[in-house]
């Protein structure tokens, strides 16, 4: 070899070595998906269920203390354990946990009649003008409850049934969905109403909220393009949802269309609606007067059934659940999947991070760099996948991006890969071909890419 | 659409990071005191040793367990039952020292690990037998829907209804030994004749099976992980030839972990804050004093390099608190102290906890202060060893 060549080997070697130091170095920071504080490396079943890292001794006790009332049952009351009565009449379940396992996910039953955890259904009426407060069923509430105490009828059962969708991608090669149907069956308190829709809803993983609800709201709007000014086809609307402390509305960020406001009040409404219980935030029982009428009358558990004491411990365990770190940074199918998502404009609503603000009581949360992958605003998503029920701004094909982080763990915290606000999609892979609306260019890419080329897009995003 | 640049750095900037890092490539020398490479692979064998001989132990104990209650079982007294129950308190003793090599991803409790299967509470007993007020509660009383009781049978049901169906390991043996306690002064009070045909219980023959396939199924548990801490087994080659500081964090991660959220958080400050007799440890056998004792000894093991076998010979070699004392011997002291004051903080508590529950939250309370002081000062002393 000349001297000459071997300069330029040396040389061409010297900055592809660089070019390998200056990515790695990269990507090692986007390692930490929950920040310095807040990313765990339990990679076990126990993934979801970290604590952070520099909490002060008292919340990290009452993070053990709001762990266990987490997963534990509550019972119907009077029961000797008096802090834990109170459940139902009619509820979808007994505790957090039997939705969110293991501060994981739930998931719709294989058959049609079979048991499900985590998933439950809304009751919107259609139609109804964007904005409004959705006005709950004068006899069943606002939620289908499946379940309930001796004694009591429980609403009614729902029955899932897909229909199997065929398509192909660019290459040739099949693939299928799974577009589900919901039929209301054993309606306790007589027929609903067609102008009724029902909206299901999977329980999703709960870390990382905390950082989610500390990100700067100004920067949140910062990404809104409601009339898709840009032309990129896609916009991004805030939802404005009723905020029961503030009594006002404030940004929604939680739930599958970002319809409630903070941890606080997703916690309290979930104790609400999905498990009979009242706290100081929602005093009611979701047991409609009309119900209640028809029913025997049953003791309640206290006035309110779950204590502000124990909503803090749950609302600071859920806010202190850290995110686990993602996998795989330094595997070149990681690095090749990592360029497609950005290329295929996944990354435009899936924002990849953001800074946390630096004001909340919990300080471990203030200033961490996470990478959530969402920008925590509504877009349509198409027909395929709207439930035609509107929920504040959000109208019936619009849902919140959904954070991506932990989500390759889900199938070793929760044993399977169900995806999507109701759990349709069986893999990765199906809940990016259900991207439709706004997301439809996007998938429309993906469809053209080689089977090498989406199965390093897909390896990314499950080493998230 | 935003997409981030990377940048290819130009040479002049190649040449500072390269000679950059060459120099750290080199070897850092310390003080006079140097702790060597082999002294920290000699603290990682120990620990390997340790590990390996702890679950020997809880093994042996737990065989020994099973051998009762098999005798029980064919021959259901009130003699065999307590020699069951004897057996049951003997075997948790090394096994709560175990409990110290968790939170790392270990053959314990890494993806596919058993600590579920082996040690899961608290449980809800009424998926497995009868409870006060529901005769007929449970798997073992349910015979139209769970015919056969078998091993996967239990396996496959632990945790699936929710985090407290648990269907196996120690705590379901304890449940089947003692049931419910709803006595102050004593644990629970299960009659052996709810074994015996016509006695006091429904399926009596179902109960026993299914208290014999659970410690069969408690073995076959303990056994996988002792396999991987073996001389030649999996995990032990790949924990062995970890980089230094990588198995520092794991076992300082779970002296820290241990001590400060499972044992000092979940077992004894919830506890307090509940107020709930029975959110305890060991709750059906009043035990729980016992666990966290053990629980703690197991801690003081790694730390210290040193366990005492249940025949009364000791595993011991170059331990963690002799490099720390040699690199920094202030910080060895702290921690040093710590050790004391949990001890004796522990040992404050009266027996049984459920009664210290409503009666003690002082001093349980400053238990937990302990080990948590005791956590910050492993986390710190392990700094220095990975300095």
């Amino acid at each position: 070899m000349k001297r000459r060549e071997v300069n330029i080997v040396l040389f061409v070697s010297i900055v592809l070595w660089c070019w390998q130091c200056t990515y790695s170095v990269d990507l090692r920071f986007e390692e930490l998906s929950g920040g310095i504080n807040f990313t765990s490396y339990n990679f076990s079943k126990d993934a979801f269920g970290g604590q952070a890292k520099n909490l002060s001794r008292n919340e990290s006790r009452l993070f053990q203390a709001g762990n266990v009332l987490f997963r534990e049952n509550w019972v119907a009351a009077p029961a000797s354990v008096e802090s834990l009565d109170g459940l139902g009449p009619v509820f979808n379940a007994r505790s957090c946990g039997s939705c969110h396992f293991k501060d994981g996910r739930g998931a719709p039953p294989d058959e049609p009649n079979g048991t499900r955890f985590g998933l439950l259904w809304r009751l919107n009426i259609v139609g109804e003008n964007p904005g409004e407060t959705p006005k709950p069923h004068p006899v069943y509430g606002s939620q289908i409850q499946d379940h309930a105490l001796p004694r009591v009828k429980p609403d009614a059962q729902v029955e899932i049934q897909y229909d199997t969708l065929y398509g192909q991608y660019t290459d040739g090669t099949p693939y299928v969905l799974y577009q589900p149907h919901y039929h209301l069956t054993e309606l306790a308190y007589g027929e609903i109403d067609e102008e009724y829709k029902l909206s299901p809803r999977i329980a999703p993983q709960v870390a990382g909220l905390g950082l989610l609800e500390n990100i700067p709201e100004a920067d949140i709007l910062a990404n809104e393009d409601v009339d898709d000014r840009d032309g990129d086809g896609i916009s991004g609307k805030a939802n404005y949802v009723w905020n029961v402390l503030e009594e006002k509305k404030t940004l929604g960020r939680f739930g599958w269309k970002a319809n409630q406001p903070t941890v606080l009040q997703q916690t309290a409404g979930a104790f609400n609606g999905d498990m009979g219980l009242t706290s100081s935030l929602f005093p009611e029982d979701e047991f409609t007067p009309y119900q209640e009428a028809q029913s025997v009358a049953l003791p309640e558990g206290g006035s309110p059934e779950v204590s502000d004491r124990q909503l803090d411990r749950i609302t600071l365990y859920i806010k202190a659940l850290a995110v686990p770190a993602k996998r795989n940074t330094d595997q070149p199918e990681y690095i090749q999947g990592r360029s497609l998502f950005y290329e295929l404009s996944c990354e435009s609503c899936h924002t990849a991070s953001f800074t946390t603000g630096s004001d909340d009581e919990i300080t471990a949360l203030n200033d961490q760099k996470i990478y959530c992958y969402t920008d925590l605003l509504l877009h349509d998503m198409g027909e395929g996948l709207a439930d035609n029920s509107p929920d504040f701004e959000a109208n019936g094909r619009e849902w919140r991006t959904p954070p991506l982080w932990g989500i390759g763990l889900i199938k070793t915290v929760n044993k399977h890969t169900r995806l999507l606000h109701d759990g349709r999609a069986r893999n990765t892979e199906q809940a990016i071909l259900w991207h439709g609306g706004e997301a439809k260019t996007s998938k429309d890419k993906f469809t053209k890419l080689t089977a090498e080329q989406r199965k390093a897009l897909i390896f990314f995003v499950e080493s998230l | 659409m935003k997409v981030p640049t990377m940048k290819i750095p130009i040479l002049k900037v190649v040449i500072v990071i390269c000679s950059v890092g060459t120099i750290s490539l080199l070897p850092s020398c310390s003080g006079s005191n140097e702790v060597t490479e082999n002294d920290f692979a000699a603290a990682a064998e120990n620990y390997a040793n340790i590990v390996v001989a702890s679950y020997q132990d809880s093994y042996d104990e737990t065989v020994k367990l099973k051998e009762q209650i098999d005798a029980f079982v064919a021959n259901p007294t009130v003699k065999e039952f307590e020699a069951c129950k004897e057996q049951w308190l003997k075997a948790r003793i090394p096994y709560g020292q175990t409990e110290a090599y968790r939170f790392y991803g270990g053959p314990i409790d890494d993806e596919d690990g058993p600590e579920g299967l082996i040690n899961a509470w608290p449980m809800d007993e009424n998926y497995i037998d009868y409870v006060q007020g529901d005769s007929t509660a449970g798997l073992i009383n349910n015979p139209e829907e769970y015919p056969d009781i078998t091993k996967a049978l239990l396996e496959e049901l632990n945790e699936s209804f929710s985090e407290e169906s648990i269907f196996t390991g120690y705590h379901a043996i304890e449940f089947l030994l003692w049931g419910q306690d709803f006595y102050e002064d004593q644990a629970g009070q299960r009659p052996y004749t709810d074994y015996v045909v016509d006695g006091t219980a429904s399926y009596p023959e179902r109960r026993g099976q299914y208290l014999k396939l659970t410690a069969d199924l408690l073995l076959d548990h303990l056994d996988a992980v002792k396999q991987e801490w073996e001389e030649g087994g999996a995990y032990r080659v790949s924990f062995l030839a970890l980089p230094k500081d990588d198995v520092i964090t794991k076992i300082f991660t779970a002296l820290g972990e241990f001590s400060k959220g499972e044992l000092s958080g979940e077992r004894m400050f919830v506890a307090v804050d509940s107020r709930d007799q029975e959110n305890e440890h060991s709750c059906f056998a009043d035990n729980t004093i016992s666990d966290i004792v053990n629980n703690f000894v197991g801690i003081v093991n790694v730390y210290q390099g040193e366990y005492k076998k249940v025949d009364g010979s000791t595993v011991s070699g170059v331990s963690y608190a002799s490099l720390v004392e040699r690199i920094n011997p202030e910080k060895a002291q702290t921690v040093d102290t710590a050790i004391s004051e949990t001890r004796a903080a522990i040992a404050a508590i009266p027996d049984p906890f459920d009664q210290a529950i409503l009666h003690n939250e002082e001093e349980i309370l400053d238990a937990v202060s302990a080990l948590e002081d005791l956590s910050d000062a492993f986390a710190d002393a392990s700094l220095e060893l990975k300095k």
